[in-house]
Parts: structure tokens; C-alpha cells; sequence
């Protein structure tokens, strides 16, 4: 039978396939953060066990650290905690670990491609729904559980069960000011949040092929918005170009038996999915969400539908509106926004802050607005600088600040204040997600630029 | 980590009739601040529950004194949102071992399993009877049995099956994990990683 991208990279990982349950399968690259994992180790201490691959296994610090002066201890007693038992934990089982403060920290998701622990044909997992970023690489990789994340610590491996495929399918010209953001946007409010629960997503299309690897990392990454255990994009040239180099990538002679494998990492003709959906790109538009969830957006120049329109689930549509403090039937340009976030292992590469800068060149930030620029790691952080972006986004009234995971999960002091409105490059809308009572309208950098000169939302169309 | 074995539970049922109830509901981040597993069922659906000033919100179920027992009832698409297992930390630690909806999220529903709680996905129609039947008599009893894969409405006698993965439910009918299937076979894994390419 004709093996699909994502059989190809999962079935050379089983070790074993328990009888009527799932496959034991094994874990090339274990991402580990300072939230999700205290308690994994904690597992491991009872179990008497030790970390079975620490040269598998590597560790940031990203959900809970500051985004200002980072050279500082942490104020937080609680934060500073978790953070010190992630840097104890990492030195015990010499697991790699680039805490706050080192030049190679940033968000798990973005680090992990910067320096080639992100490879074609690996297996990544990490206690963080968002890993479906790597399968941009042509990886299999989703979030896990802490549970999960102990098994993997302990085994290198995790049980699952093979999720059934699915493949969308999106050929055609992206329009004008149309970004990756937009089409992953796009795609959750065709499928909705739970539109590919139990499915692992394959992108494909020349509109996929077209993109940068930041553009297919921000599509992978929203993969998990529409149910989905991951999404993938089978490697190209500009794959290969991307980590060749890198500090992990492999070299010389494993670089080309490396290449030998992943040439053959696409999907074969005739493959059979469980499910695919064809979408044209021409009708894809700049995005915006007006709910608590990811799957309630629609493009920017459009009307909040109308409850009678919703599917089933009135009460729970109504509930989410009146969160926002929205009504069905009116338009979403012109409404205010207080805050900007920038920033997220979405939206926080440095594809993201060039497009950010390009709008708002030039002009001046609207003094009604709070605008949080927060690269996803020190890398883009320092790109930042050398191209000259940081002195364009400073002219314009904006400052930069330090990388971390920031206001999209506002663990930190990053929080959005009850009842204003962001504008945020993030990935999750949720009721408090920003902080409690905060109003998430999620967009593109692009859309997030043209809020953040106007102070309100702007098709950002009608700026260039 | 080792949890209660699950048998049978005949128990009333908390009704939360909102769909697409996400993880960050269920626990927001500012709480998963902890190293250890304590404390997480205080701050179950902690905004949901209590108002900025901390008073309670009366209109919310939870601080509803009728509505108790081991299960919570949730609409479509439960537990959808980030992979954090503080989720299901503060469901169990807030006392239900079962929750049950007709839709769930993936990884919540990995992540119940793991430690213990029973998810168990209903039709949608059975979904509204239960949420129903409640609503008439908040004493409604409800029966799941786990080895028969059955869910009853005990006073009306409606059941219905549900699916759970064999594998899964002799762990959950044990209380057994993954990890000591895992350790198990040890040797296995250590061969296969010695020929993994990457
Ligand atoms: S930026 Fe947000 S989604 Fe990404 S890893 Fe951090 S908390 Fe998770």
C-alpha cells in the first residue's frame, strides 16, 4: 500500500504494537520546559529510575520567565521555583539546558529548529501542546501530558495510538497583506476547534511549498487549534537549506545518510487519507477572531455571523460574545484595542518582526495603545538588531523586550488587564488566556501592526 | 503514579452545560506555578468560579450546593486547548473520577487516562438526556460501569455503551500506567534506539 508522509516517519518509530492498544513508540528529540516537567521528575524520583536518553532530552526556560531584565532574580518566589528545579533537574540527569539568561534561550518551539534539534524524520514531543510547530520539518511531533512527559524521561518512548490522517489540500496565489497566519486562521474557522480531533493533519499544496520554514512553522504550530495531534509538510530543498549547518544538524557523512533518508520522506501517489479538505487560496483573506476560541474568526473586513447561523451550541456562542463584548452582526474594523502583543512561538520568529516593522515604518504607535514586542529567543532577538529593525520599531515609538512565552500564556507579569482588548500574534483566544478577564483578538504580525499605528483594528490593506 | 482502581462508580453527576470548555478554564495558567502535585483542585475553573475579589460567583455550578458527586458532565468538545496535565490533576483532586462528554479533546483525554479519571464519550442525544434527566432531579444517579463499557441513568433505565481502547481499560480496571508496561520491556527499547538513525 502506498505509505502517506506521516506513516512513513511514525511506522519506523514503533518499537512494539500492543495487541487491540496502542504503539509503543520511540522519541528522537524530548523537548522539556520549566512547567510541565517538575512533576515528571518528581515521578521518576518515586519510581527510582533515571533519565534513560539525556542526549535526547533538552531543556529551556520559556513559560514562566520575565520579558524585562532578565539579568535579574526572578521576583516571582513561585516562578523562580520552578526554575530553579529545571535547572537542578537538568544538571542531575545531564540533560542540556539553556536556562533564562543563556544566549541560546528562547521558546522551546523556536529554539528547537534554530539550532537543528528539529529534524525531518524525527519524532518530537514536549509537554506543550504548541510542538506540532516542528512538523514543519517534516516531523512527527505533538504535545504531551506530564505523565507522558515521565514516560519519555524514563523510556524514550510513549504509548499512543496511531491517530487516523487527514490532508489539506490549499493550491493557488495568496492576495495582498495574506500570510501564513491567515491561512491557518482560515483553516480552524472552515474545520472549527475540533474539526480534526483525532486526526494528524498533512498540509499540502503549492501554497505550503511556497512558504518561508517560519511561515510553515506558524501553520504546523496552529495545527492543535483545530483538534488536531500535529500537522506536517513533507521537507523540500528549503528544508534542507534551513538546518544544513546547524549545531545539531548532523555533519559530513551522517549529513548524507541523512539526506538518503529524508528524500524519501514524502507522500506516495494513490495514499489513501482518512479524510482531506481542498481549499482555494484566492479565497483566503486577512484574519481576525472575535471569540474565545481560535475557530471564531473571520477576514478582517466582515461581519460577526449571526448566532442563528452558529451550529448547534447558542448558549455557549452567546456566552463567548457577551465575554467579548461584542454583538452578532457588527463589523470588526474600528474597534478599539489597548494592547499589542507581538511574540509567541507562532508569531515570534524573525519572518514575523520584519513583516511587523515593514507596516509600521515610518509612522508613528497610537498613544492608546500598550505594545508588547517579545522575540521567541535570543537568536531572533539578536537578528533583530543586526538588520536594523530594532532602530525602525524605537523611531516609531515601540520598545523590544526580552524572549519568553510572555503574554501568550501570561504566566508571567505580562498580562492583559480585565476587560481590554489585544490584538495578539498568539495562538489561543480563550477567556483569560491573556490574563484574567482579558479580550483576545487573534491576527497575523501584519494585522497586529496596523492596530498598533492606528489603535484600532485596521485592514491593514489599506495602509500600503 | 498510581491511582484508585476503576470498577463500577454510581455517583450524582455535576451538570457544566458549555461546549468547548478549554484546558485554560479548567486550570489558568497563573496556577501551574507548583513542583509538585498539590493544590490543583482548589483552582478548578478558577475564573469561573470566583469573581476578581475572590467572592464566589453564585450562578456558577460548582458553588451550586445541589449538584455534587464523583462525575462531571460537559458539553461538546471538552478539554480542548494546551496539553497541561494540571487540567486533570484539578479535576481529580477536586474529587470526580469520571467525566463525561460527547466530544473530547485528545490530549485531555491521553491525559485523564494516564492519571486515573474515566473519560466517557456519550452520543449527543444520551448527552442531553443526562444533562436533562438533572436538570428535572438533581439526585439523578448515574452508573458506570467500566467492565461492561456502560453508562446508566439509574431512576429512567437508559444506557448506553461507550468505547474505551482494551488496553487502556485493563489499565484503568488495574490501576495500572504506562510506565511499568514501558519498563517492561526495557530491553526492547534499548536495541531499537542503538539502530535509530537519528
Ligand atoms: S509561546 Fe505560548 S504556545 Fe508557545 S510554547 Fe509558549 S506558552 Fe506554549
Amino acid at each position: 500500500m502506498s505509505k502517506t508522509l506521516f506513516d512513513k516517519v511514525w511506522d519506523s518509530h514503533v518499537v512494539k504494537h500492543v495487541s487491540n492498544g496502542p504503539d509503543v513508540l520511540f522519541i528522537d528529540r524530548h523537548m522539556i520546559h520549566e512547567v510541565t516537567s517538575p512533576v515528571a521528575f518528581l515521578g521518576l524520583e518515586k519510581r527510582g529510575v533515571s533519565v534513560l536518553c539525556p542526549n535526547k532530552t533538552f531543556a529551556t526556560a520559556d513559560h514562566n520567565t520575565p520579558t524585562v531584565n532578565q539579568h535579574l532574580p526572578v521576583q516571582d518566589p513561585l516562578s523562580a521555583n520552578q526554575l530553579k528545579a529545571l535547572e537542578e533537574n537538568s544538571i542531575k540527569h545531564k540533560i542540556s539546558f539553556w536556562g533564562l539568561g543563556h544566549k541560546k534561550n528562547g521558546i522551546v518551539h523556536v529554539i528547537g529548529p534554530e539550532y537543528g534539534i528539529t529534524l525531518p524524520g524525527a519524532t518530537i514531543v514536549c509537554g506543550d501542546s504548541h510542538t506540532s510547530t516542528h512538523g514543519a520539518f517534516g516531523a512527527v511531533a505533538f504535545g504531551i501530558g506530564t505523565s507522558e512527559v515521565e514516560m519519555v524521561l524514563s523510556t524514550q518512548c510513549i504509548m499512543q495510538l496511531k491517530p487516523k490522517k487527514m490532508r489539506i489540500n490549499i493550491n493557488g496565489d495568496l492576495g495582498k497583506a495574506v500570510t501564513p497566519k491567515d491561512v491557518a486562521l482560515f483553516i480552524i474557522s472552515k474545520l472549527t476547534t475540533s474539526g480534526a480531533t483525532g486526526y494528524f493533519v498533512e498540509y499540502f499544496g503549492n501554497v505550503f511549498t511556497s512558504m518561508s520554514m517560519e511561515g510553515r512553522m506558524t501553520v504546523c504550530n496552529l495545527s492543535i487549534e483545530m483538534g488536531a495531534r500535529g500537522g506536517m509538510i513533507a521537507p523540500d530543498e528549503k528544508t534542507f537549506h534551513y538546518i544544513k549547518n546547524r549545531e545539531f544538524t548532523p555533519k559530513n557523512k551522517s549529513w548524507d545518510k541523512a539526506m538518503d533518508y529524508w528524500q524519501t520522506l514524502y507522500t506516495e501517489k494513490d495514499s489513501v487519507f482518512d479524510k482531506e479538505y481542498h481549499f482555494n487560496a484566492v479565497d483566503i483573506e486577512p484574519m481576525i477572531t472575535y471569540g474565545t476560541n481560535p475557530g471564531m474568526g473571520i477576514p478582517i473586513t466582515e461581519e460577526i455571523p449571526k448566532a442563528s447561523f452558529i451550529k448547534g451550541g447558542e448558549i455557549t456562542y452567546q456566552k463567548s460574545l457577551d465575554y467579548m463584548g461584542y454583538n452578532e452582526g457588527e463589523g470588526m474594523i474600528g474597534k478599539p484595542v489597548d494592547f499589542v502583543f507581538l511574540g509567541s512561538c507562532t508569531n515570534g520568529r524573525i519572518e514575523d518582526f520584519r513583516a511587523f516593522a515593514e507596516v509600521i515604518k515610518g509612522r508613528k504607535k497610537a498613544p492608546n495603545v500598550t505594545a508588547w514586542l517579545v522575540p521567541g529567543s535570543h537568536k531572533v532577538l539578536n537578528s533583530i538588531k543586526e538588520e536594523g529593525i530594532l532602530d525602525i520599531l524605537n523611531k516609531s515609538g515601540f520598545k523590544l523586550r526580552e524572549p519568553g512565552c510572555s503574554a501568550c500564556l501570561a504566566m508571567n507579569d505580562d498580562k492583559v488587564p480585565a476587560g481590554k482588548y489585544a490584538v495578539s500574534t498568539s495562538n489561543r483566544n480563550f477567556e483569560g488566556r491573556q490574563g484574567p478577564g482579558s479580550r483576545t483578538l487573534l491576527a497575523s504580525p501584519i494585522v497586529a501592526a496596523a492596530a498598533a499605528i492606528t489603535g484600532k483594528v485596521t485592514d491593514p490593506r489599506t495602509l500600503f | 503514579m498510581g491511582y484508585k482502581k476503576f470498577k463500577i462508580l454510581t455517583s450524582k453527576a455535576v451538570p457544566l452545560q458549555i461546549e468547548n470548555v478549554d484546558t485554560d478554564q479548567i486550570i489558568p495558567a497563573r496556577f501551574l506555578k507548583a513542583t509538585e502535585r498539590v493544590g490543583f483542585g482548589d483552582n478548578l475553573f478558577r475564573d469561573w468560579k470566583y469573581n476578581q475579589d475572590n467572592t464566589p460567583k453564585k450562578d456558577f455550578i460548582l458553588n451550586n450546593p445541589i449538584y455534587g458527586g464523583e462525575i462531571l458532565v460537559g458539553g461538546k468538545n471538552f478539554g480542548s486547548g494546551s496539553s497541561r496535565e494540571h487540567a486533570a490533576w484539578a479535576i481529580y483532586d477536586y474529587g470526580f473520577r469520571c467525566v463525561i462528554s460527547s466530544f473530547f479533546a485528545d490530549i485531555f483525554r491521553n491525559n485523564c487516562l494516564n492519571i486515573g479519571i474515566l473519560p466517557v464519550q456519550v452520543s449527543d442525544d444520551f448527552l442531553s438526556i443526562i444533562f436533562k434527566e438533572i436538570e428535572n432531579d438533581p439526585k439523578t444517579l448515574l452508573e458506570i460501569n467500566l467492565l461492561e463499557q456502560k453508562i446508566s441513568i439509574i431512576k429512567s433505565r437508559v444506557s448506553e455503551f461507550f468505547e474505551i481502547n482494551p488496553y487502556k481499560k485493563n489499565n484503568m480496571l488495574n490501576g495500572f500506567d504506562d510506565i511499568d508496561y514501558l519498563i517492561n520491556i526495557k530491553e526492547q527499547i534499548s536495541i531499537f534506539a542503538k539502530n535509530t538513525p537519528l
